[in-house]
């Protein structure tokens, strides 16, 4: 082996190990790397009852309630399978409105018939990675909102060519 | 294969030569480029459907951000190539890769503070994107200070190489965090082989903006790596038939 090629295998030996003790060590540490939890990992049991911790997910849309003449701010937070009422008082960011991506730090009081309620002492709003300008949003949302019409109401015209995919 | 004009490039005389006539074509290609991105990105570009005005910070944070792991990965490189060769030409590239590296970080991780702030509502949250930028810049400080803790640059080389190559482990966590774990931070943008997430009309500015920092931490690079020949042949005769041109 010439010494060119024991520093090359030198080096491959450095990163492989460094590389598989970093994964080792990522894979260990999954669950204390992830920033929030989603609001099933709360009925499953996943979230601490105890402390202080993150619960990220979508204001659900139509839930936002806020009391008259105080900062008091009520909402669902939901992953479209089970969702966690907040309650927060205090200054919203910009973003945060009803069917927005939100992260919220705080404690779940204890459940009333299976109901979970957290209090929050922070509300994070989150947004996409997607750019676009505001008629360009429009557009895509009229068009998404006329295939979800059209979806919802099946008429006769519309099966024959939908059952030719199961051939 | 021929590589003879390999060799001549990769001696100290000719990499200074060349490094001092390629760097005003970079410097002065990139800040044109990037006064036009600048102006597009603030006046003429649409608001973002959402975000609106502030979206338009992207045109700094995407590319400082990403050059930031590009720059990373090539002194890595520079630095393994320095040590499996010996070359010391590769030695004095990384070395001179690591401040332009460590400001573009300082560059994402402030701008990306700055908004974070109006946007989610924090100027900063460890989660996973975030921390592990963080990580990099401290990668980079480590490796400057590492080098500057020798006298000897043979020394110098060796040890900074080794810490170089051991944190390129963090190049694909900070790439993949947003993939890997759940985090506030959103999602990659832009995509070399799918489609882009920003709009056409947007992205224009944004591709000038990343070739125009390229450029200029090209220009940086040339600077920096005649800075680390002339410490290293300092008493070598042809910097004084250089100099008595």
């Amino acid at each position: 082996m010439t010494p060119r090629r024991r520093r090359m295998m030198f080096v491959v030996l450095i990163l492989l190990a460094v590389a598989g003790a970093t994964m080792l060590l990522l894979t260990a540490l999954k669950q204390n790397l992830q920033y929030s939890v989603v609001p099933s990992d709360v009925y499953t049991g996943k979230a601490p009852l105890d402390r202080v911790f993150r619960l990220g997910g979508m204001v659900e849309q139509g839930s936002v309630k806020r009391e008259p003449g105080s900062m008091l701010v009520q909402f669902d937070v939901t992953d479209y399978s089970h969702e966690v009422t907040v309650q927060y008082s205090g200054v919203l960011p910009d973003l945060f409105r009803e069917g927005q991506g939100v992260v919220v730090r705080g404690k779940l009081q204890p459940s009333v018939d299976g109901h979970q309620l957290l209090i929050a002492e922070e509300v994070l709003a989150k947004h996409d990675e997607k750019y676009m300008p505001p008629d360009v949003a429009a557009g895509l949302k009229k068009a998404h909102d006329a295939r979800r019409s059209a979806a919802e109401a099946p008429t006769s015209s519309a099966s024959p060519s939908t059952s030719v995919t199961h051939h | 294969m021929n590589w003879v004009w390999f060799h001549k490039l990769a001696s100290p005389p000719s990499a200074y030569v060349f490094a001092l006539r390629l760097r005003p074509w970079l410097f002065w290609i990139s800040v044109i480029m990037m006064l036009w991105a600048a102006y597009e990105g603030l006046f003429v570009v649409p608001p973002d459907y959402q975000q609106k005005d502030a979206f338009r910070i992207a045109y700094v944070h995407i590319p400082a951000a990403s050059l930031s792991l590009m720059v990373y990965s090539m002194m890595a490189i520079a630095a393994a190539i320095g040590v499996i060769w010996r070359m010391k030409l590769a030695h004095a590239v990384a070395a001179a890769c690591a401040l332009p590296g460590a400001i573009l970080t300082a560059l994402a991780l402030i701008t990306g503070s700055i908004w974070g702030r109006p946007m989610w509502g924090a100027w900063w949250a460890w989660d996973a994107r975030l921390t592990s930028e963080l990580i990099l810049f401290f990668l980079y400080l480590g490796y400057m200070t590492l080098r500057a803790s020798f006298d000897d640059i043979g020394r110098a080389d060796r040890a900074s190489a080794i810490l170089a190559i051991v944190g390129v482990v963090n190049v694909p966590i900070v790439r993949y965090s947003v993939v890997w774990w759940n985090s506030l931070h959103q999602g990659q943008t832009l995509s070399v082989f799918g489609e882009s997430k920003m709009d056409s009309s947007m992205i224009t500015p944004l591709l000038v903006m990343m070739l125009a920092f390229l450029m200029f931490f090209g220009a940086a690079l040339c600077d920096g790596l005649r800075a680390e020949i002339l410490r290293r042949e300092r008493n070598a005769s042809w910097l004084t038939d250089l100099k008595a041109k």
